[in-house]
């Protein structure tokens, strides 16, 4: 599949407060990202292992000279692990962190769409378990009757780092 | 296009008084001691020379003494930068065949007033 | 118009740096008994530069402290007084103090008040610049009057200044205004046209000013030509001021010289109290932690360096053309031109990267240059002679590397001075000289900088280390381990045989820290002694940070890389020659002593343990502490790669140093020796299986 970098999918002119996000399929569900923290799209592509990472973790690739990880988002959340077909995308997510800019890809079934939507119109997830995995749930919007869960992407990410010091520590 | 040849060893000054001589409007030629300021007069005509009094190789007095030596240096304006202390430097400068003085430290303003007050 | 001064403002840092390097070693070179002129000269312009270049970009406090250093060495290089050892040490005080200052500066923070006021006062009191006194004030500035007539003969040399009367005489107009200026000339003295030459000035010049200006500006015109020229200031409303020019000059001359008395007769008494305070500031300094210059992140780079870069990427250019020339109308038969071009695009790279390399390179003599001064510093501390050898000063390494081996270095070369020479006493009983030799030596060796510090002291104390050692546990109290084996131990954690803990070099930091400093930067050290004679450090380091030369191992169906350096040997063993300790642990005798095993595909968590194959791949590397066999799949190609960071995006990984890109676009591990050193079992099987995509 062809790389798709992330400027060609944002539309011009939309409102303050709205955001745009890119959305995609993860096991029946959209999910969707601020288009901001998506820096391209490519396809799978066998990365090199990491020795004792988590399994959700596949491993690093080479993006244009600089090392990467590969995160598998079903992994990470939980759900059933898929096979990997010609579908299956590999989003860039970079984002700011204090120690400078920071870039990760995840592993999704499909990307979906982009769509604007107002912070007015997410509402706030209700009060889950203890599931450490609803801390990056940004909210909960509905497009076109269908449900999209929007996603922290800055919470996604330290979130997994902070999991994996946890588990250096109790190794 | 007036053009003045600056010579001090000190780079950050070379640095300070070509930008301001340039800004308005003067041709400038840096030199970083008299034996290269010496060399670069012989090859050009300035309008004006500008040295500083301590530099090694060739210091600013036997700069203005060996520039005077030279053919169309002979009145040229030479100014001597130097520090307020220096009451025999100035003494040895104006022997030497040195204009004048400007005192260090000079900000651009004063460089530049002392400079038309010369060229006119 | 307006100049913004502060961007001058790094250079004037970066050569008040180097300009007070260049002080201190003048004045560390400095032989007192034959003082030269030139050095005193040097040292002067330095101090002098400095000083003019604060006053003028607003440096105020740096400018008014290096004034009083400049006062006292311009009266030294004047002949007024001779260079002594107390002065020598004030000026190497002084030069530390404008460090500290000079970095507080340029931080955008106010230097502290205390060190510059404190060395102030020694200079006072040796200049007696107290007592100076000021300058009469010439009394007869007011302008109460109608004007001034200026009476102005030059002399004949006048205009051989480069000094035009006109010119004054339009900016004494500019200040009192056109219609307040009257000028007459008087020709009596010009010649007849045959004895008139135009080089001189005949010409005289009555000049009135109908204004009421202070005296003060008007001389400020003909302040250039007051001694070319015969000047009178005649006050218009009187005229008796004629002979007020000439009295001035009297008052003056006649104030200076009582102040050269003054100064002369001070000097003897304050000499002694000056010596005094000198060593108790010094004694006071070296308490005082040193303070760390900002590491800058400009380089300054020859020529010729960067004309040899655009030649080489002239040449890739051209390569890169003809490649795809190639590219765009290719058939099999031009294959065989395909892979010259290759291979010439292979030679174009490979230069080019050997000249980027060149240019963060730099001559050793930078890190050596604080060395002088440390050890005559650390000399007069420890009451020990010393000599200080530099030899290789210009051999070339990385500019970041040569910065982290700086601080190791130093550690040595204390270590040495305190524990390895032996106090004087002690030498001259051994019958050696008194004064010790420290030597700091660089070559290159094989693609890799070697740099010994060596000392001809007392040697390693062979008994006392293995004393210490048995004492901690650190080596069973059977043993017999060679002298080298026994030099190793004073790289384990935590020894020190100091008796007590020297302020020096003995709290915390011990060469533990050194080493583990070396290897960081991909280096090793090890040290050679012998009893008596001597101690020689020998640090390794690799030319550059960002580039390994590595060898590639095979660990199931992935591709790792071992350091070249850390390796010791490869070979080849069979399964039987594993001796299992406990489950999961296995020794192999390897000549005459046992070394862990670890498996690679085990400790990864890439295999089951696999009890089949009897052959097995064994590469042996140096650790920490001691030897390690690593048991690999097979051993593939050496080649130098680029390292790139596993925890900018990742996170630091155990046994993991960093990552390289290989030439089939694909990332590989390098191995981190040290850290794999903990992970003798392996953690728990990861239970997934990583899939690969179709």
């Amino acid at each position: 599949m062809a790389e798709v970098a992330a400027e060609s999918l944002v539309v011009e002119g939309h409102l303050a407060d709205e955001q745009q996000y890119l959305t995609f399929i993860m096991s029946g569900e959209e999910y969707g990202v601020d288009i901001l923290a998506v820096q391209e799209i490519r396809g799978w592509e066998a990365p090199t292992l990491i020795p004792n990472s988590p399994s959700f973790i596949r491993g690093v690739i080479n993006l244009r000279g600089t090392i990467v990880p590969i995160m598998d988002l079903r992994l990470r959340f939980g759900l059933s692990e898929a096979g990997y077909t010609a579908t299956t995308v590999v989003i860039i997510l970079k984002f700011d962190s204090d120690t400078g800019e920071r870039v990760l890809g995840i592993v999704v079934d499909a990307v979906s769409d982009v769509y604007t939507i107002a912070d007015t119109e997410a509402r706030k997830p209700p009060e889950l378990t203890e599931d450490e995995n609803s801390d990056f749930i940004k909210g909960l919007v509905n497009v076109s009757e269908k449900m999209v869960i929007l996603l922290d992407v800055e919470q996604l990410l330290d979130l997994h780092l902070q999991v994996l010091s946890e588990q250096v520590i109790t190794d | 296009m007036v053009s003045i040849l600056a010579v001090d060893d000190s780079a950050s000054m070379r640095q300070m008084v070509s930008f301001t001589l340039k800004g308005a409007g003067y041709d400038v030629k840096e030199a970083s001691d008299g034996v290269e300021a010496l060399e670069i007069a012989k090859g050009n005509t300035f309008d004006l020379v500008l040295t500083d009094v301590n530099m090694p190789n060739m210091n600013g007095i036997e700069l203005v003494k060996n520039l005077r030596q030279e053919e169309g240096y002979k009145f040229i304006p030479m100014l001597m930068l130097t520090t307020e202390s220096a009451g025999d430097m100035k003494m040895q400068g104006k022997q030497a065949g040195a204009t004048g003085w400007i005192v260090k430290p000079f900000n651009p303003d004063q460089l530049l007033s002392t400079i038309k007050r010369v060229l006119g | 118009m307006s100049v913004d001064l502060s961007q001058f403002h790094q250079i004037f840092f970066e050569e008040s740096f180097e300009g007070l390097d260049v002080m201190e070693s003048e004045l560390l070179e400095m032989d007192l008994d034959d003082v030269n002129e030139e050095t005193v000269n040097t040292i002067f312009r330095a101090a002098h530069s400095i000083k003019g270049g604060a006053g003028t970009f607003g440096f105020m406090p740096i400018s008014e402290f290096t004034h009083v250093v400049e006062t006292l060495l311009d009266e030294i290089r004047s002949g007024q007084r001779t260079m002594k050892a107390n002065y020598i040490d004030l000026f190497l005080q002084s030069v530390d103090c404008l460090r500290g200052m000079l970095s507080d500066m340029q931080g955008g923070n106010e230097p502290e008040a205390e060190r510059p006021a404190q060395l102030r006062k020694e200079f006072e009191v040796i200049l007696n610049m107290a007592s100076a006194p000021t300058e009469g004030e010439d009394p007869s500035t007011a302008g109460d009057g109608q004007g001034w007539l200026i009476k102005m003969s030059p002399h004949r040399d006048l205009l051989l200044t480069g000094n035009e009367p006109f010119r004054m005489f339009r900016e004494l107009r500019d200040i009192v205004g056109d219609d307040c200026l009257e000028v007459t000339s008087y020709c009596d003295d010009v010649p007849d046209f045959s004895s008139l030459t135009p080089e001189e000035c005949f010409l005289k010049w009555d000049l009135k000013v109908t204004k009421s200006v202070p005296l003060e500006d008007i001389k400020a015109v003909f302040e250039w030509v007051e001694d070319e020229c015969d000047l009178e200031y005649l006050s218009l409303d009187s005229t008796s001021d004629a002979e007020l020019s000439d009295a001035d000059n009297h008052i003056e001359d006649a104030s200076s010289a009582a102040s050269a008395e003054a100064v002369a007769e001070a000097e003897q008494t304050s000499v002694e109290a000056t010596e005094i305070k000198a060593t108790e500031v010094k004694a006071e300094k070296s308490a005082k932690p040193v303070k760390k210059q900002a590491e800058s992140s400009s380089i300054r780079v020859s020529i010729d360096k960067v004309d040899s870069l655009i030649n080489m990427v002239g040449e890739l250019v051209i390569t890169q053309s003809m490649l795809g020339e190639l590219g765009s109308n290719f058939d099999l038969g031009r294959l065989a031109k395909l892979q010259e071009g290759l291979s010439q695009l292979e030679q174009n790279t490979r230069e080019l990267q050997e000249s980027v390399m060149k240019i963060r390179m730099m001559p050793i003599s930078f890190a050596f240059s604080r060395f002088p001064r440390l050890v005559r510093d650390l000399g007069n501390q420890l009451d020990k002679k010393v000599n200080l050898v530099t030899l290789g000063e210009q051999t070339e390494l990385d500019k970041t590397v040569m910065e982290k081996i700086s601080d190791p270095l130093v550690h040595l070369v204390r270590n040495s001075m305190d524990h390895g020479l032996e106090t004087t006493p002690e030498r001259i009983a051994a019958g050696k000289k008194e004064e010790g030799t420290i030597t700091l030596n660089a070559y290159h060796q094989g693609g890799n900088i070697v740099i010994e510090v060596a000392d001809d002291g007392a040697g390693l104390n062979e008994e006392k280390i293995l004393q210490k050692a048995v004492e901690k546990k650190l080596v069973p109290e059977k043993n017999n381990l060679s002298p080298e084996e026994i030099h190793q131990l004073v790289f384990l954690p935590g020894f020190s045989t100091a008796d007590a803990v020297s302020d020096i070099s003995g709290r915390g930091v011990g060469m533990d820290v050194v080493r583990k400093n070396i290897q960081a930067l991909n280096g090793t050290i090890e040290v050679r002694s012998q009893r008596h004679k001597g101690s020689t450090f020998i640090i390794r380091l690799p030319l550059t940070l960002a580039i390994l030369d590595g060898q590639l191992v095979q660990v199931c169906n992935e591709t790792y890389i071992f350091p070249l350096v850390s390796i010791v040997e490869s070979i080849q063993i069979s399964r039987s020659s594993l001796n299992r300790v406990t489950a999961g642990q296995y020794v192999m005798q390897l000549r005459n002593e046992y070394i862990p095993i670890v498996c690679l595909d085990q400790v990864f968590g890439l295999r089951e343990a696999d009890d089949s194959s009897e052959n097995l791949m064994l590469v042996v590397v140096e650790g920490d502490t001691e030897k390690i066999g690593i048991v690999v799949d097979d051993l593939l190609g050496q080649q130098q790669v680029v390292i790139k960071s596993l925890e900018q995006n990742y996170k630091k990984v155990s046994g993991i140093s960093g990552a390289t890109i290989l030439g089939d676009g694909t990332v590989a591990l390098i191995i981190d020796i040290s850290s794999i050193d903990k992970k003798l079992v392996p953690v728990k099987n990861n239970s997934h299986r990583p899939e690969r995509a179709a």
